[in-house]
């Protein structure tokens, strides 16, 4: 029985009174409807904290002549302006490349860029005076869009291919080809809490920041180097995010390093949290995209060469580009076999904010090409898509990915599509909506539908091999309470729940006993972003051997005082058993601090396996994959581009969830805001590089009501990873997200029903115009 | 006259003299009393992180209305109780039911927007209406959450707003009535000095001679526009002039022929009367903002706003409405189409307050349609507004009215386009397809589209005909079903004077022959 949302069910083993694979509410869930949850705008701030506000250029592109700060300087309340100049060291915020300035110096990079920042006793006095600076500046003719790109602004890195056999050759012996181009918008990460720092000046050199961000180390590293302090000298610390997305695995960093140059300056706490208009304009977004495509097939759909090439604008800097950029690639297959192909991506500099990581790290972009495709050649052979998807999808002896490995586990693919499609009735529904389109359009009416069945086959691990790591440290007490810390933040994914209950389970203890305290750079150090759906199963594996330490010496301990084996001590239901006797858990860890046994260890994990090697496009980037599809049945008014999702059906592999509550919201939550992505979200710039969307009054993501009634998720019941995860599961943040392209592609169904064999020229997102658009052209085609 | 203002917060009442003219609310319980539980997420009113709910007594009940502590000004809270999410439950233990029901449902990730949340779900959980998943659409229409995909959290809604609430507002509601009945008065609120301050007249001629001796004033009915000046465009507004406490401008008042609405009368005031006029004028208010937004906004602000894409004037335009404002003792009465001039131009001096608006009502034979598009189905400001208006006598078009917003630089009539309409015997498809062919040539005459970030003018052009169109067919008998995704008239079963529990658009009801 599959596991679903109407029935979240214990996975739990009833033998061991376990904590994993229970469906328990997230560690906060009562903190967060009270409003009692501490989010870091909320901590009261000391007496004296200053606030800190950037201010920037109205221009895009171009060099500063004149930055006249006098009138901010002058304003009330306000007692310090930051420039460039007063940075004692390093001016830059950037994660790997070096090319990020905190504030610019006498170039401006694109419209937003920080150019100062002000320091005022209120944020109010600190806005205001922002908007003072007088800036006289040669405003440059900025490249915006991807293709201005292409033509005038080259790359920003070098370009990157993955290449099997002669994919020119094999396309033009097919019977059948097919070639186009469309656009893939970027997407704004909208946390609902904005970016926000506040920076504590220690004694001497030292520097204490609470951040909203999911890379604490890299925030400490980056503040030491611009102070000019070692990394000992600085400690970043994290609660929680107000969500995060990927939006403050770089993004953070910028901010709080104004906070702590400030607080250096003022010799005072300073606190910075960011407009959300300035958040918008500020921070780095999903990468927008156009794709070339062209590929030969068979009659049946069956491909025979595919040619890829993908250009994503990255904006000014490198940011996370390159990584984001190889992702796509990587995904560009989604999960079917390209026997002969060429996957080549360009990564473009354009005038704009550096985009950077968010949910799915440039993978979804790479898997709409692909399910694109199957679409177009679907439409081309007047065949049912889900036919042409099965037809393609890896298989024995079809088992290659285009960066030359087997992807292991993916016979699960097929079984989970064949499953949803018979569960979600997808034959008989298709046949119903054919039905409905053919007399709606006898009847003149307005509307169409569209239904579509699309895989997600996502790849887990950084692949840049040294991220794939992870500690934890875990204290417990002679009270028998259990303090976890680990090198993960919680952004709301349930992180810290999950690495409780498996900490817990651990000791045979109810979660009730476990705490996790914040992530803080001084309990838990050198540790990597939060991201790439990882976060539990490196940080679980950590705490949980961290944890097995203790387990381990007070089994010793238990062992020599009760003269039994070692063997024959085991945990449960907060109790002890040793041998025959039972004793509770608090009495054995009083009984390890009057024996001088430690109860303090530290976790360390490396995921094994890690052979990619970019230079060569050769071995292993992934641990493994995360599977799922999804089932998306759309209806269209052809007059207006309007479009309602009516349902949804999901059945994904989580492998042994370690908390199927947990894992039901990421898929919901993650399908919901791939929805958003591709269908009202839409990023707008204007040729002098202002992004007009920069406010949610414009920016729209999805509501209540764009959510369909129904919506029905479940697990993959029989999952279990077959690699040694922490308790066989499997990553959950990123890949539901990909589902929702079945959103896109039943869309271009309603849309197709049209005309006779032909694709309509449609580009993410799916905005009302964007549809409106596609269907004006298909007509006037067929017409 | 009174130099503060007052309200209740935790069944206490809290008075406040030193009230800046544009402070928020929000400022307020977040910097001065230091509730954090209240969250800003945008400080412009679209995601709800900052939603308290405030009482207040109506036809002698207390009811709860979600409002946006973002942009709403602390002196607005005259004579109201504030409950924000602080304040629901004493303990962990002792959650309120709306609370135990989003975590009992999981319906909370990072967190940040759950407060919110909770406040929206408190105001429906005392609205006494039970529960279906479009009523809880469109109370949660004003709060965004970027984590959950919102399905728990509908779940939880449901679980919890059962319509009969039982938690310690209910059963302290005496008490609460006792309060909130203290608080009223005639006094007038004046807080600060000649050149700065706050104030709220308590009736129109004491508002009026007001804005006589402060032509300059900024007047505010429920700052869900001017509140965007203060905390995005950093305005200064030192004089503020609110006329939420003019008891006669708070008037709707339901005849036969036309429905009167005061010009500081609220949507959420005005719904129940103007539904009565049609179906799509109810579905119209229903995506108009959010609830928060609908429980301070005013359509006399919607009009005095000006603006090219409001989505009042149009429809109000096309039923005929007149304004009726007031200068001095200067009235004056107008049809409202005139009001419009030109972009940002109005027909209203300094100082003349919009009083009031009346909207005759359709005769049997006027057949009215009112359709809304924009990108997103809630809580986005329109592409285009459509309103069309047809008088059909033995078959045919005598009369037509036809308005759009976002078509111009103002809201407009389309004369040229209504010519071209009359005659059109309504029931033959051919005719109307004539009808259409011969306004598509007019149209250029009546409009020139905005092109924004919103929508291209192209897009807005294709979509005004093609709500013509759909006008036109509907009138024709063509069920809305066919024509429509959301709200199909034929599917609408309100019952009038029952508007509470009319909301009805069932989107996933169209098609019976598909299966689900
Ligand atoms: C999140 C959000 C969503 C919104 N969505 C929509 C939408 O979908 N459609 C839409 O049309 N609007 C929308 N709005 C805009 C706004 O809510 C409306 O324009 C509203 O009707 C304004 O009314 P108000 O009372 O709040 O006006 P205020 O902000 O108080 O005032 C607006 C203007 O009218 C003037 N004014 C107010 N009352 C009078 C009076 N009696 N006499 C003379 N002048 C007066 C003010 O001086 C000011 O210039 C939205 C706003 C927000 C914040
Ligand atoms: S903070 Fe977003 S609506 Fe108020
Ligand atoms: S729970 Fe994160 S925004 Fe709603």
């Amino acid at each position: 029985m599959p596991i679903t949302n109407d029935r979240i069910e214990d996975r739990s083993d009833p033998d061991v009174g376990a904590s994993v694979g229970r469906a328990m509410a997230h560690d906060s869930a009562v903190a967060h409807v009270r409003g009692t949850a501490v989010y870091v705008d909320d901590l009261p701030e000391p007496k004296g904290t200053v606030h800190v506000v950037p201010g920037y250029a109205d221009i895009a592109r171009g060099r500063i002549d004149t930055l006249d700060l006098e009138a901010v300087r002058n304003a009330p309340g306000v007692l310090d302006v930051l420039t460039a100049s007063s940075i004692p060291e390093v001016n830059d915020c950037s994660p790997v490349f070096g090319d990020d300035p905190i504030l610019a110096a006498d170039e401006v990079s694109f419209h937003g860029q920080p150019l100062f920042a002000v320091v005022a006793e209120t944020r109010d006095q600190a806005r205001r005076a922002a908007r003072l600076a007088r800036i006289e500046a040669e405003a440059i003719r900025p490249i915006v869009a991807v293709d201005e790109g292409i033509e005038n602004g080259g790359d920003l890195m070098p370009s990157y291919t993955f290449e099997r056999g002669n994919p020119a050759l094999s396309i033009k012996a097919c019977e059948h080809r097919l070639e186009g181009r469309f656009r893939i918008g970027g997407q704004e990460h909208f946390y609902l809490e904005g970016q926000v720092a506040i920076a504590f000046p220690g004694e001497g050199d030292a520097m204490r920041i609470l951040s909203s961000t999911q890379h604490p180390t890299e925030i400490q590293h980056l503040v030491a180097a611009m102070l000019g302090v070692p990394d000992a000298a600085v400690v970043c610390e994290c609660r929680r995010m107000g969500g995060g997305f990927g939006g403050k695995e770089s993004q953070a960093a910028q901010w709080a390093c104004l906070a702590a140059l400030a607080a250096r300056r003022t010799g005072r706490p300073a606190k910075i949290r960011l407009d959300r208009d300035d958040d918008m304009r500020m921070t780095g977004k999903r990468h927008d995209f156009r794709v070339d495509w062209r590929c030969g097939f068979d009659h049946e759909g069956l491909l025979a060469g595919v040619d890829l090439a993908f250009s994503s604008r990255c904006g000014y800097s490198a940011d996370l580009s390159m990584a984001v950029n190889d992702r796509t690639m990587f995904h560009a297959d989604n999960a079917y076999f390209y026997p002969e192909c060429r996957i080549l991506s360009r990564r473009i500099r354009t005038d704009t904010v550096s985009n950077t990581a968010f949910r799915g790290f440039g993978g979804p972009q790479g898997m709409l090409a692909a399910e694109r495709m199957m679409d177009a050649i679907a439409i081309h052979l007047d065949r049912d898509p889900f036919e042409v998807r099965m037809r393609n999808l890896y298989a024995p002896g079809r088992d290659i990915t285009p960066f030359g490995m087997e992807p292991q586990g993916y016979r699960l693919v097929r079984r989970i599509m064949q499953r949803l499609a018979r569960t979600g009735e997808y034959a008989k529904r298709r046949r119903a909506i054919a039905r409905f389109n053919v007399a709606a359009a006898e009847g003149a009416g307005h509307l169409r539908k569209g239904i579509s069945l699309t895989p997600v086959k996502f790849g887990i691990s950084f692949t840049l091999k040294h991220l794939n790591q992870a500690g934890a440290l875990v204290n417990v007490f002679g009270d028998g309470s259990v303090q976890v810390n680990h090198g993960g933040t919680e952004m709301g994914q349930g992180l810290h729940t999950k690495i409780t209950q498996v900490v817990a389970e651990e000791f045979g203890v109810d979660i009730g006993r476990v705490r996790i305290t914040a992530t803080r750079t001084d309990k838990v150090p050198n540790t990597s972003a939060t991201a790439a759906s990882v976060g539990s199963d490196l940080n679980g594996m950590a705490a949980s051997r961290a944890a097995g330490v203790i387990r381990r010496r007070l089994a010793r301990l238990a062992a020599r005082l009760f003269q039994v084996r070692e063997r024959q001590v085991s945990f449960a239901y907060g109790q002890v058993r040793v041998g025959e006797e039972s004793i509770p858990f608090e009495r054995l860890t009083q009984l390890a601090v009057e024996e001088r046994v430690s109860l303090s260890a530290t976790g360390h994990y490396a995921t094994p396996g890690m052979t990619w090697d970019r230079e060569t496009v050769s071995g292993n980037p992934f641990y493994y994959y995360a599977m799922g599809a999804a089932c998306s049945e759309v209806s269209v008014d052809i007059t207006t581009g309007e479009m309602r999702i009516d349902r949804v059906d999901i059945l994904h592999d989580v492998g042994r969830s370690l908390n199927p509550a947990i894992d039901i919201g990421q898929i919901e939550g993650g399908f919901v805001q791939g929805a958003g992505w591709l269908t009202t979200e839409e990023l707008a710039f204007d040729e002098q590089g202002r992004l007009r969307t920069h406010a949610p009054s414009t920016y729209k993501i999805p509501t209540c009501s764009d959510v369909p009634a129904d919506f029905r998720v479940s697990l993959f019941e029989q999952g279990r990873n077959r690699m040694p995860t922490i308790h066989r599961s499997k990553a959950v943040g990123e890949p539901p997200l990909m589902l929702a392209i079945s959103v896109f592609s039943a869309i271009t169904h309603a849309i197709a029903s049209l005309s006779s064999r032909r694709l309509p020229p449609l580009d993410a997102p799916a905005t009302p115009e964007a549809i409106l658009r596609a269907v004006a052209a298909l007509r006037s085609e067929a017409g | 006259m009174r130099n503060h203002i007052r309200f209740i917060r935790k069944g206490q009442i809290v008075e406040l003299s030193d009230v800046s003219p544009t402070e928020t609310l929000l400022d307020y319980l977040r910097l001065r009393e230091r509730s954090c539980g209240t969250k800003e997420g945008c400080a412009e009113g679209d995601c709800g992180a900052c939603t308290v709910a405030v009482g207040r007594l109506r036809a002698g009940r207390i009811v709860y209305e979600p409002i946006n502590s973002c942009i709403a000004l602390l002196g607005m809270m005259d004579g109201l109780e504030i409950v924000t999410v602080d304040d629901l439950a004493p303990s962990d233990e002792h959650l309120h039911p709306v609370q135990s029901a989003l975590v009992s449902a999981h319906a909370s990730q990072c967190g940040f927007c759950t407060p919110g949340f909770v406040m929206s779900l408190f105001a429906l959980y005392h609205s006494r209406q039970r529960a279906d998943r479009s009523l809880v659409n469109d109370w949660l229409a004003g709060n965004l959450c970027r984590c959950t995909g919102y399905r728990p959290i509908a779940d939880a809604a449901l679980a919890a707003c059962t319509g009969e609430p039982d938690d310690a507002f209910s059963r302290r509601s005496a008490k609460t009535h006792a309060l909130l009945e203290s608080l009223i008065d005639d006094h007038d609120i004046r807080i600060g000095d000649d050149e700065s301050f706050f104030a709220a007249p308590a009736s129109e001629d004491a508002l009026v001679s007001l804005l006589e001796r402060h032509k300059d004033a900024t007047i505010v009915g429920g700052a869900t526009d001017v509140g965007l000046w203060i905390t995005k465009q950093l305005r200064s507004l030192p004089q503020i002039v609110h006329t939420g406490r003019v008891a006669s401008m708070h008037e709707v008042i339901v005849d036969d022929d036309r429905i009167e609405i005061g010009g500081a009368v609220t949507y959420a005031e005005a719904e129940a009367a103007l539904a009565r006029i049609d179906p799509d004028i109810e579905e119209l208010l229903r995506r108009l903002g959010s609830k928060q937004v609908r429980s301070l906004g005013t359509i006399g602000g919607n009009i005095a706003n000006g603006s090219p894409i409001g989505d009042s004037p149009p429809w109000l335009i096309v039923l005929g409405a007149q304004v009726e404002l007031r200068r001095g003792d200067a009235r004056r009465r107008l049809p409202l189409e005139d009001f419009f001039i030109d972009y940002g131009r109005q027909d209203r001096a300094l100082g003349e307050i919009l009083l009031r608006i009346v909207v005759p009502r359709p005769a049997a034979n006027e057949h009215f349609r009112c359709y809304k598009i924009s990108k997103r189905f809630d809580q986005d400001i329109s592409a285009v507004l459509g309103a069309f208006l047809f008088r059909i006598e033995k078959g045919r078009v005598v009369h037509a009215r036809m308005a759009l917003g976002g078509m111009a630089a103002i809201p407009k009539r389309a004369f040229h386009v209504e010519g071209a309409l009359v005659g059109c015997e309504i029931d033959d498809p051919d005719a109307r397809a004539r009808a259409m062919d011969l306004a598509a040539k007019e149209w250029e005459r009546d409009f020139s589209p905005i092109d924004d970030h919103r929508a291209s003018a192209a897009y807005r052009l294709q979509v005004s005909h093609s709500l013509l169109t759909k006008a036109l067919n509907e009138v024709a008998d063509r069920p809305t079903s066919d024509m429509r995704l959301i709200d199909r008239r034929d599917l609408h079963r309100i019952e009038i004077g029952d508007l509470n529990n009319s909301h009805d658009s069932h989107p996933n009801a169209m098609d019976p022959g598909s299966p689900r």
